[in-house]
Formats: structure tokens, sequence, C-alpha cells
């Protein structure tokens, strides 16, 4: 029995009715136990206040906003092979949740911004990279909301998520070198302010970090099953106005 | 395929071809950045490079529905794909003939805005360069979107969302070399990764762009 | 040199248009393509000038051999006449027009814009491209729109003498041409609605 199997879509569909349930489970009972526990069962820290909660949000957030489009990856490279429409449909659910992510992690980075480096927004690589990596899921699914044929979209949309990938990657060593060009050795304070983490933070962090993963992965099957059942919705349709 | 690269050029100079639209483009903008910003001159001077990188790269992306959506409606695109000439080939053509239509007079012109935006005078010689090995790059990948949205109605507005997170690494490596050099300092290490950037996409992105010019003709 | 079609299947937007298409064309020899609209005569020829992929089945014959003609000419505005037929001529790798001029009776419009030309005027340009390609198959998709009867005459004596010369053509049309050349009638190919092997939402049935 090989993993491939389960590219067909109705095999698909089957299993992931089965695992979902148990899915969305964990995905929730770890979420709310990672955000639960960081909020209110850790110290304040130190230096940062209770503000430092908010990286129980932000990380995580920030750590499946990058990992989604890796899978996007993947799925679209599977597309592209081995052309298993399962996959194609898998890259298309995962673009919103992954760009939801990245809007979290930016608003949330943000909102700890404020107090900590006295400023909502600054153009550190850190956050310049994470708006870049915003404007390729905007890009991506704008294309694939443009096309009407489903399989050019899908056939469009993988080669720009591989092209993609290549110019993010390209961006994030161009803004790092960006920016130490105009600072010149930054005095800012960098995200990597609260990762002096001790095992008080470090606990929850890791078990949201689990649960988002989890809530990542419960929402793209979920929304790559409503795309299945939107194709079949579609194949069925377009059967019957020819026999009619 | 320098049939094709004649044709191009001949169409981009004849009356209606769109050439010098990209250069009165980027005149404009440039112009109007005082009117936004102010008169001061040691302002405008700080802002210079950034301003006539961003011009550039704007007047660049003006012109590039006219890459390809033209010769799609008209059916040239269906012939091409069935002529001796690879696609891949066709597209690099394609490129240049809008880098020399476009990018190459937004290069032989930036000097000149460069006075009026009171830019240094050790800045001429680094903005020039780095216009001139950043555009063909802009021209490169800008076929790459032109390519992905060709067959889409009203895709102009798809396609500068699609191109201009492309850009971005060229952006930056070619404004950090005019501006270190507009500072005095040297601008050769980011002129050497722009470098490095456009020999890249020029080697690699017309495959990419020839395929899905494939998709899209299909 | 023969054209080869076995047991062609093509799609249009991913459904199925015709299945089970097989048919020769030898050298000197054309084939004339008929069925009512929308049956999938363009989407055939599409196939066979390599612009989609079939579904199944083989082509043979085809590379590198085929000019095609859809329904643009592929014509610029701001482009004369020569220049247009020079430009596609250049890139099937050829250099003389006159012929195909002449064919077409070109001659005294030359100089002008094709931008210019009446529609028959620019169909009769879009043809002579044929000529200056150098191609032994001609895969022609309703070559007589906008032609009177002049100019379909001027045709079926280039594509005659394209024939005498070894060449071969395919051609979609509803009008007679006079031509010694077989038909077929891609109706009875047409892919039944229970026929949806290769489909591409075949896989969520």
């Amino acid at each position: 029995m090989s993993l491939w199997e389960y590219a067909n879509p109705v095999k698909f569909l089957g299993l992931s009715a089965r695992v979902q349930p148990y899915l969305w489970a964990a995905a929730a009972i770890c979420v709310v136990v990672g955000l639960v526990w960081g909020f209110f069962a850790t110290p304040d820290d130190f230096r940062q206040g209770s503000t430092v909660k908010i990286i129980y949000l932000h990380v995580p957030a920030a750590l499946m906003a990058i990992n989604a489009w890796f899978m996007m990856l993947v799925a679209s490279l599977i597309w592209l092979i081995r052309r298993h429409h399962v996959s194609a449909l898998a890259a298309k659910a995962a673009a919103p949740v992954g760009i939801t992510m990245t809007v979290i992690a930016l608003v949330t980075g943000a909102i700890w911004g404020q107090p900590m480096w006295g400023t909502w927004w600054a153009w550190d690589p850190r956050l310049t990279s994470f708006l870049i990596l915003f404007l390729f899921y905007l890009g991506y699914i704008a294309l694939w909301e443009a096309v009407d044929d489903p399989d050019t979209a899908a056939d469009l949309t993988s080669v720009l998520c591989l092209v993609g990938s290549v110019f993010a990657v390209l961006s994030r060593y161009a803004v790092k070198f960006w920016n130490q060009g105009l600072h010149q050795g930054t005095s800012v304070p960098v995200a990597t302010g609260g990762r002096t983490v001790s095992d008080v933070f470090f606990y929850p962090l890791v078990i949201s970090m689990v649960g988002f993963g989890l809530l990542f992965l419960a929402l793209v099957l979920y929304r790559t099953g409503t795309e299945i059942r939107l194709r079949r919705a579609r194949a069925l349709l377009a059967r019957s106005k020819k026999e009619a | 395929m320098i049939a094709l690269l004649h044709r191009d050029l001949m169409l981009a100079f004849r009356a209606g071809g769109g050439f010098g639209l990209g250069l009165a483009f980027f005149l404009i903008v440039t112009v109007l950045v005082p009117f936004s910003v102010g008169p001061q001159s040691e302002l405008l001077s700080t802002i210079a490079p950034g301003v006539l990188w961003l011009g550039a790269l704007l007047a660049c992306l003006l012109s590039l529905d006219r890459l390809l959506a033209l010769d799609f409606e008209d059916g040239t695109l269906d012939l091409l794909a069935t002529a001796p000439l690879p696609l891949e080939a066709a597209l690099s053509i394609k490129a240049l003939s809008h880098w020399l239509t476009t990018g190459l007079p937004l290069v032989l012109a930036a000097p000149v805005l460069g006075l009026m935006l009171n830019l240094a005078p050790d800045g001429y010689l680094w903005l020039i360069a780095s216009l001139a090995l950043g555009t063909p790059a802009l021209s490169v990948i800008g076929a790459f979107g032109a390519a992905l949205t060709v067959g889409i109605k009203r895709g102009g507005l798809l396609m500068s969302l699609l191109v201009l997170p492309l850009y971005v690494p060229t952006l930056i490596f070619g404004a950090e070399a005019a501006r270190r050099g507009a500072m005095g300092l040297d601008g050769t290490t980011p002129l050497i990764l722009l470098a490095g950037i456009t020999l890249g996409t020029i080697a690699l992105m017309p495959f990419a762009s020839a395929a899905v010019l494939r998709m899209t003709l299909r | 040199m023969t054209l080869c079609i076995h047991d062609l299947a093509v799609a249009r937007g991913g459904v199925p248009v015709l299945s089970g298409v097989s048919f020769e064309i030898a050298p000197g020899a054309a084939l004339i393509l008929r069925g009512p609209n929308g049956a999938g005569k363009t989407t055939l020829l599409r196939t066979i000038a390599g612009l989609q992929p079939a579904l199944s089945g083989q082509i043979d014959g085809a590379d590198e051999t085929i000019a095609y003609a859809g329904h643009a000419d592929g014509l610029k505005a701001m482009l004369s006449v020569t220049e247009n037929l020079t430009f596609w001529a250049q890139v099937f790798g050829n250099s003389d027009i006159e012929p195909a001029l002449a064919a077409y009776q070109l001659d005294p419009l030359r100089d002008r814009l094709a931008g210019t030309l009446s529609a028959g005027q620019k169909r009769r340009l879009g043809l002579a491209r044929l000529m200056v390609t150098g191609r032994p198959v001609w895969v022609l998709d309703e070559p007589t729109v906008s032609l009177d009867a002049d100019a379909v005459a001027m045709f079926a004596s280039a594509v005659t003498a394209h024939l005498r010369a070894g060449g071969m053509a395919l051609i979609a049309t509803h009008i007679d041409l006079g031509l010694n050349a077989a038909t077929f009638d891609v109706a009875p190919y047409r892919a039944k609605a229970d026929q949806r092997s290769g489909a591409s939402d075949e896989a969520f049935l």
C-alpha cells in the first residue's frame, strides 16, 4: 500500500473524515492548554513585564506562516510532477490559512513591539521578510482566483510558488543585507529579545506551537475537502448538462 | 531571433507602439516627488537614489502588460509557438526588446533626473551602473509575470501584484548600491550581488516563463 | 513523410470532445474536415499543431512540419504588408516573399499598413504567411472566412500548387473549395457523455 493511494480524492476524503475529529480535538486541547498556561500560569518577565506573554500567539503563528508556504511548495511540486489533484487543491487550501497566520504574526508583533521598542513597526529584517511573505501569499491567492480553468490555475500557481520561493529566499538575504547596511550595527533589540526563554516560558510555548501545527493541519484537511467537493460537484454538473 | 527583435523594436517605435511612455512616466514621477516631500535640497539629495530606482522600477512595470498581451490578442503567440523558434528564445528576445525600449532609456535619462533631485556628485556613476545592471533583471522577471497573466482579462493589475514582490531583491541591491555611492561609500558589494541576480534571472527565468506560457496558450 | 493520426482523443477545457480519431494524409493529398459548430474541429487542429496536449493517441509526422493558421492572423497593424510577411518568413528561416505576394495578389498593397486593410485583405495576407513558412503540412481552421469568391479561388489555387509540390493540407471548412480531396466528418467521433476517461476532472467522480 502506497502513500500515493490517498492522492485519489475519494480515498483522501474518507481518510481525512476519519482523522479530522481527533485532529480537531488534539489541536483544540494543545492550543487552549498552551495559551491558558502561557497567559495565566507563567510569571511576568523581569524585563518585559506581562507583554512577553504575546509570545504564545506570535511565535507559533510565525512558525506556521513559513511552514504553510513550505507545504504549498512541496504540494506544488507533487502536482507538477505527478499531477495529483488533491495535492494542487491542498496547496490552494493552505494559502488562506498561511496568509492568516502571517497577518497574526505581523499584528501580534506590532502589538508586542509597541511597548518594547516604542514603535509599532520597524524595518527590521525579520519583520520586513514577513511583510514580503504576506505579499507573496497575496499574489498566489489572487492568481488562483483569476484563472477560470482549475487545472491551468493549478499549473500556473504551482510555477508561481516555485519561482516565488526562490525569490522569497533571495529577498530574505537581500533584506538582511539591506538593513545592516542602513543601520551599521543596529541597536534595536530584535524579536530575539524574548528568546532567552527559561523552562517556565518554554513548555507552554512548545505546546502552543504543536497546537498551531495541528490546527493548521486540521484546517488544511477541512478546506481541501471543501475544494474537492466543489470540483466533484462541478464535474457532476458538467456531466449532467451534457447528457441532458 | 533577430527578425523578432527587429519587429518588436520597429513596433515600439511606430506610432502607438508605446516607446517613450515609460520614460515620460519616469520623468513625471520624479518631478512629482519634490512636490510631495518639499523642496529642501538636502532631503531630496538623501532620497534621490531611492526615488530614481523606484521610478525606474514602476516605469518598467507600466510597460509590461504590452509585452505579450498584444501578441496574444492578434494570434501571434499561437503562431510563434508553432514556429521553429523555441518559446524560451522568443521570450528572451521579447524581454531584451522590452529592456532596449524601456530599461535602457531609463538608464540614460536617470542622470538628468538626478540633477533635478540634487543627487550627490559621487553618486552618478553608481546610479548609472546599478540601473544598467539591474534593469535587465526587471525586464526578464516582468516577462515571467506577463506570461502568467496573458490569458486573463484585465490581468494588468494582477500582474503588478505578482511581479512587485519578485522585484524586491533587485530593488534592494540596486538602490543600496546607488545610495552607498551617493553617500561616498563603496557600493561594490551590492553591485556584485545585483549583477548576480541579473545574470541568474537571465539564465533561468526564460524557462519558467516559457513553461507558463505553454500552459496559458493551451 | 506522412501525417498519421492514430486513435486521437482531444479535450477542450478539460472535457473530452472527440475520441478515436484516426486518419492519414499522404504527400500531395488534402483532407477536408467537416462537422457542426462546436464539434471540436478547432480543438482537433490545435492539438495536431501542437498547441495543446492530446488526451491519448498518437500524432506522427507533425514535428516541425506544420504551418498553422487559426482564426487570428498574427498581423501587426502598424507594420506594412511586406514587413509582416518578411517577419514570418525570417522566423521560419526563409527570405523570398514574392511568390506569396503574387499568389494572393497582394503586390498593389505591399506598402500599406496591415491595419488599413479590409478584413478580406487581412485574411489573404494571413494565408500568404503559410507560403513563406516552407512547412509541408498546412493546418487551416476556417481559412475562407471573410474572403470573396475571387479570393477563395486564389486560396484554392494556392492549396493546389502546394499539394502539387508534395505538400499536405488539413482544412476545416464549410464551403466547397473545388479541391480534389477526401472529406472527414468529425461528428461520429464525438466523445460520449459516459466516455469520461481522460477528462481532467475524472478523478473526482
